[in-house]
């Protein structure tokens, strides 16, 4: 119970900081923000009203509070462009992004396993090899590259697929391989290394010794003592994946908040810029969070208190 | 957790572990340097060669306006590798410094440290880079701030574990002893120590920093044309995919070998220093 109270304290310092770098984000922005983001040509009155509604004609201090208090209560500004609440738009936008990073999440996993625990199991064999040069070559291709190659195949030569946009299952596929590749890659050296790990275990050798078959030893002994740090992991790389979600979803035109961020990026939109970047990072801190708590939850050296 | 990117036994690692990572390496820093001094034409638009494939009249074809594609990745190299030099140098001597100065001086110091490390870290860095990038503008200098400003944690963090680990050796306390200042011990005492990890921390980032680069050019918010990056050319060549794949594949490949290269040299540069990857 300790445990849990001090990780949450230590999330909301750092929902706290992540908070103070969102609401700095706009006073980079080189000469007057209002200008940029409205242009030379704008009316001096709406200069002032902009200003105004950002609240950039006040003291650092205060802007910084009411930003706060706008956040806690849900209030995001408004769009410059759209003129609606930032809060609906991303409320729009949010659900392609997270099918896409399911969709991702589940094609990671889908390959990683079973290259990690081929790998691990026939080590130093030619299987082992192989499934290794495959990772090494997920985390060698970056995604802006691997998404116009999987187009090129599947949707312009072959035609399986669309080329881009969000409509039913098939273009899903394409964006979710992109996406997940990268994360394939780095979890199935996990899964390989862990699991090689455990297998030099003492328990192992014990299970092996009573008779069980190399199946049983692998699932029921080594896998699960293996899915723990995986599964650390698996948190940790979920901001890489949903960082990696930007530039996905800008390739194949996904409408979800990558593609949002930038589009607004492009039109000089900063509010939701920096809406997006903080709904991102909260949930990453959330997810974070979360696994930490499961973590602990899960491995009973942990919960009980032990010094694991 | 050290797992080698390729795994040993096969007589041919040492060729594809080594010495063509290293050739590749060396090409590219080649081109990136006297690159200006060819008599190349990046920017020449020659109207007859339109999506001209790779052939005798253009070596890797030309592009959409008909530039030459072998003189714009040659453009392109130097470009990541002015970012990648750039963005390491200023990340790593800023994230050691500050992280071997919070290990070192600890207690109050050290807690705003670990405290700005994890905000930093709770913004995943490509999203914290392209939101920076934005906001700061396009143009090859903003890039190398925005990375530099995502780069410095990861190099703060390991400094300050390693230092962590160092502070009580009998070397500093005799340091100390002898009356050295802050200055002295952190520069003379910890820093070169400590460089190994660093070095291997670096090298991984270069391939990091290189694809960073070209991400944020294919979103449009890198260099700005006509100049050319790796990142633009593989934006721009797939509105051709179909009519003209080599725009994509050209610099896609020179993306792809410099960062295979790097992660392979990277990996033997591991072996051979030894460096543990320490949990933080």
């Amino acid at each position: 119970m300790q445990r849990v109270i001090s990780r949450l304290g230590s999330t909301a310092i750092v929902v706290f900081g992540v908070l103070c770098l969102v609401f700095f984000l706009i006073h980079l922005v080189p000469g007057d923000p209002v200008e940029v983001m409205l242009g030379e040509s704008a009316r001096p009155a709406d200069r002032m009203a902009l200003r105004e509604s950002l609240g950039l004609d006040k003291p650092l201090p205060v802007q910084f509070g009411s930003y706060l208090s706008h956040v806690v209560h849900l209030d995001l500004g408004t769009s410059l462009r759209s003129k609606r609440p930032i809060i609906d738009i991303l409320a729009e936008r949010l659900p392609a992004t997270l099918e896409l990073a399911i969709a991702a999440l589940v094609v990671a996993i889908g390959v990683a396993f079973p290259l990690g625990i081929i790998a691990a199991v026939r080590k130093d064999t030619a299987w082992d090899h192989s499934a290794m040069a495959v990772s090494l070559l997920g985390v060698s291709i970056p995604n802006f590259l691997m998404g116009p190659l999987l187009i090129l195949f599947f949707s312009l030569w072959l035609g399986w697929f669309p080329v881009n946009g969000r409509e039913g299952f098939g273009s899903l596929v394409l964006p979710a391989i992109t996406l997940g590749t990268a994360m394939a890659a780095i979890l199935s050296r996990m899964v390989r290394a862990t699991l090689l790990e455990v297998l030099g275990e003492d328990y192992i050798r014990t299970a092996r010794a009573k008779g069980l078959g190399p199946r049983a030893v692998i699932w029921r002994h080594a896998l699960r003592n293996a899915l723990l740090p995986v599964i650390t992991l698996l948190g940790l790389q979920l901001g890489a994946l949903l960082a990696g979600a930007v530039i996905t979803e800008a390739v194949f035109s996904w409408p979800g908040i990558g593609q949002l961020i930038i589009e607004a990026i492009q039109s000089r939109d900063y509010p939701v810029v920096q809406a997006c970047v903080l709904l991102i990072s909260l949930s990453y801190v959330l997810v974070n969070t979360l696994t930490d708590l499961a973590y602990s939850w899960l491995d009973p050296r942990v919960r009980l208190g032990g010094s694991a | 957790m050290n797992t080698p990117l390729l795994t040993r036994g096969a007589k041919s690692t040492r060729l594809f572990g080594l010495w063509l990572p290293l050739l590749v390496i060396i090409l590219w820093t080649i081109f990136a340097i006297v690159g200006p001094f060819l008599p190349i034409a990046p920017d020449h638009i020659n109207l007859t060669h339109i999506l001209m494939p790779p052939g005798a009249q253009a070596i890797l074809g030309a592009d959409d306006l008909g530039r030459s594609l072998a003189a714009r990745v040659l453009a392109g190299s130097q470009t990541s590798f002015i970012v990648a030099c750039w963005v390491v140098m200023i990340s790593s001597v800023m994230g050691t410094v500050i992280g071997t100065l919070g290990a070192y001086l600890g207690g109050k110091w050290d807690l705003v440290l670990i405290r700005i490390i994890d905000i930093f870290l709770a913004v995943p860095g490509i999203l914290l880079a392209i939101a920076l990038a934005g906001i700061l503008g396009p143009g090859i200098e903003n890039v190398v701030i925005a990375l530099s400003i995502v780069g410095w944690v990861g190099y703060a963090r390991l400094a300050r574990s390693q230092v962590l680990s160092l502070k009580h050796r009998e070397h500093v306390q005799a340091a100390i002893a002898l009356g050295a200042g802050t200055r002295r011990i952190v520069f003379r005492h910890l820093i070169p120590l400590i460089m190994a990890p660093l070095i291997v921390e670096a090298s991984f980032g270069v391939a990091g920093i290189v694809i960073a680069e070209a991400g944020l050019s294919f979103l449009g918010l890198g260099v700005q044309p006509p100049e050319a990056s790796w990142g633009s050319m593989i934006r721009d060549g797939a509105q051709y995919l179909l009519v003209a794949p080599h725009m994509v594949i050209v610099p896609g490949v020179a993306l792809m070998l410099v960062v295979l290269s790097i992660n392979l040299l990277g990996d033997r540069l591991r072996d051979k220093l030894d460096v543990r990857r320490q949990p933080s």
